[in-house]
């Protein structure tokens, strides 16, 4: 189907009807339970689930095929974030057009960052990257911030083309040529489908469950599958195999007659375009777009999501963006009055032990769990949660050599 | 004329004379084999040939165009193939997409290698693929994970990758180095193989000299950077030059 195998098939099927249930799903404790504070199943979670999941799907195709590392994918989210908002600013609420200029904007500078980057490889090419990208992050916060009008005009440009700091924002005096600039009852017009308002959503009670269904959530679900599904077609096509032939010998390519350097900027402004389709489809959510989604550690927090759910898989990079969106939004709301009502039932002295043996590791400390869990899966599951779940299905199949760990068994006879 | 022409090379590392005066010519639908001692200077001549060493002075032509100064993968589509030292073949890719990528790439030239699959051509190449790997008896291992290979099949399924591409001159850096004897005389079955059915000139720079003597036509000694002598197998073995190069001492 969709010219995909059968197996790519049912793995994209698979992924559509989890997207779709997933205000179900990541809501399975009832409201007025102690862990329905583990429920993920709100929309503003939801959307940063399904982004991150662009951005990383997007990042595995530059990573995960030529195995070129670039620790400034960041820059592209905020230039597509930047390029959504002015057309939120210039023409109209509609989103679609904002997410055209968003890809359009982040793909050029994909060209440039990514010719000049390319002339290396290896660590180079990363540092490069990660110049490329804390330059941006200098241009937003502070050059591009200046006031662009003149000192006695109230105009557009009065904070620059970013905003700097406080970040770029909607004001009722945007012209919005083809939209309204401010909505009948005086208020700022939100980001919308033709119509339909990315921030309105219905609310389904059952019994003690309240399921949300946000308009965002679905749109970036439905933005998400497709670009899921572009990047199977591009993992099985000629091209993808063509990455993989870098990534495994750039010798034997030369000498077969390809020049490697426009397939990797290809693979390389692809994944520019996610990132900027990530970073516009985030304004479109929340119209205010700041400089620090270009700051590197944002950049880090890909590669951390690619590694985790699994380098040059399909689906890993997705499972790996959802872990960390959930910890970091979950875990850090955890604090110590939540854990002493839940140690309440131990004795006063070792309530308080507990308490703080786990303290270091909730709140402002996910980052600490975060880490433990990124070393075990590293040196345990060097193939992320994708291989965790392999070898679940393998125990359950009962079955005891598979092909893959035949493979990594067998050492060339050299 | 042949298809190879070196003339008047000559390249100095520092204070080193790694080339020095080399005339070669190579003649179309031969097999020519150039040997010699340790740091005769068969890796730089090979360089050169390849254009990834530019000389100092003189000139390499292939079929009338200079090779010096192209980057690699020019260097392949005027019909050069290499083969190299160690086999450098696509690890991480099973065989048959080892033999998909040249087929590709002669086909679709520099870059139009879709990015969304296109059925039609896509099965005339696979096609084409599973016909080389039968050619090189290696069917029956499409599905194999390449690096896990011994170095005999990986030595043939890089030959066939070059081959797959239809080039004019085959050019061998010491195909058999490192390999188990009977991994070597398959190599050696397989190069003859291919001399014999295809329009193809080989040029072979190698150590072992069973394997030249059983497949060169012509042979080339190197020493100390400079051609010492160019005649056929039977005639270079007997060479007084020859044993002298290789042994050290005055016959």
């Amino acid at each position: 189907m969709f010219g995909l195998d059968k197996k790519d098939t049912s793995l994209l099927i698979l992924v559509a009807i989890l997207t779709m249930l997933a205000p179900f799903i990541l809501n399975p404790f009832p409201a007025s339970s102690g862990l329905a504070q583990f429920n993920a199943g709100y929309p503003d979670l939801m959307q940063r689930f399904v982004i991150f999941g662009i951005f990383a799907i997007g990042f595995n195709i530059l990573f995960g095929l030529t195995g070129y590392l670039s620790f400034g994918h960041a820059a592209f989210i905020g230039v597509g974030s930047y390029a959504a908002m002015w057309m939120f600013k210039l023409v109209g609420m509609n989103v679609l057009p904002a997410l055209a200029l968003s890809m359009v904007m982040s793909g050029l500078f994909a060209v440039v960052i990514g010719y000049i980057s390319l002339r290396r490889s290896g660590i180079y090419f990363s540092i490069l990257t990660l110049a490329f990208a804390m330059m941006s992050y200098a241009l937003a916060y502070s050059v591009l911030a200046t006031d662009m009008d003149g000192p006695d005009q109230q105009g557009l440009l009065q904070k620059g083309l970013t905003g700097g700091e406080t970040g770029l924002q909607l004001t009722l005096q945007d012209p919005r040529v083809f939209g309204e600039q401010a909505t009948a009852d005086g208020n700022l017009p939100v980001p919308s489908l033709f119509g339909l308002e990315m921030r309105s959503s219905t609310e389904l009670v059952m019994g003690d469950w309240v399921f949300t269904f946000s308009t965002g959530y679905y749109f970036c679900a439905v933005v998400m599958l497709l670009a899921f599904y572009l990047s199977i077609r591009i993992f099985r096509s000629p091209f993808g195999m063509m990455l993989r032939a870098i990534k495994s010998n750039q010798q034997r390519i030369n000498y077969t007659g390809l020049n490697a350097k426009p397939y990797m900027l290809a693979a390389f402004v692809i994944s520019g375009v996610y990132a900027g389709l990530a970073g516009g489809l985030m304004a479109a959510m929340d119209p205010l777009a700041g400089p620090e989604r270009m700051f590197w550690t944002a950049s880090g927090e890909v590669v951390l999501m690619t590694i985790l759910g699994g380098v040059g898989t399909l689906i890993g990079p997705v499972l790996g963006a959802g872990l960390i969106k959930y910890m970091e939004n979950i875990l850090s709301k955890i604090n110590s009055d939540i854990l002493h009502t839940w140690f309440a039932f131990l004795p006063d002295g070792l309530e308080d032990f507990v308490v703080g043996m786990i303290y270091p590791f909730i709140g402002k400390g996910w980052h600490l769990t975060l880490g433990l869990i990124f070393m075990a899966v590293v040196i345990f599951l060097p193939g992320g949660l994708v291989e965790a779940g392999q070898r679940i299905s393998r125990v359950f199949k009962g079955r005891k050599a598979p092909e893959g760990a035949k493979k990594s068994t067998t050492e060339p006879a050299e | 004329m042949g298809i190879l022409e070196v003339k008047d090379v000559n390249k100095r590392f520092g204070g080193l004379q790694a080339l020095g005066n080399v005339n070669l010519s190579v003649a179309e639908n031969s097999c020519h084999a150039i040997i010699g001692p340790n740091g005769a200077g068969k890796s730089t001549l090979l360089n050169v040939l390849i254009g990834k060493l530019i000389p100092d002075t003189g000139s390499v032509m292939f079929d009338g165009q200079s090779v010096l100064g192209r980057k690699p993968y020019e260097i392949n589509q005027m019909g050069i193939s290499r083969v190299f030292q160690t086999p450098e073949i696509f690890g991480d890719l099973t065989v048959l997409e080892n033999m998909l990528i040249p087929i590709f790439a002669s086909r679709d030239g520099a870059f139009r290698m879709h990015a969304i699959e296109n059925t039609t051509s896509e099965k005339e190449v696979i096609e084409q693929a599973e016909h080389m790997l039968e050619e090189l008896g290696m069917a029956d291992k499409r599905h194999f994970h390449s690096a896990s290979m011994s170095r005999g099949d990986k030595r043939r399924l890089e030959i066939g990758m070059c081959l797959s591409q239809n080039p004019r001159l085959l050019l061998l850096d010491e195909p058999t180095a490192g390999m188990a004897r009977a991994d070597t005389n398959n190599t050696i079955d397989l190069l003859k193989q291919i001399k014999e059915e295809r329009d193809i000139t080989i040029a072979i720079i190698e150590h072992d000299m069973h394997v030249v003597f059983s497949l060169a036509e012509r042979i080339t000694v190197l020493a100390q950077g400079s051609p010492l002598v160019e005649d056929t197998p039977d005639k270079i073995k007997g060479h007084p030059k020859v044993r002298e190069a290789y042994l050290g001492e005055t016959a």
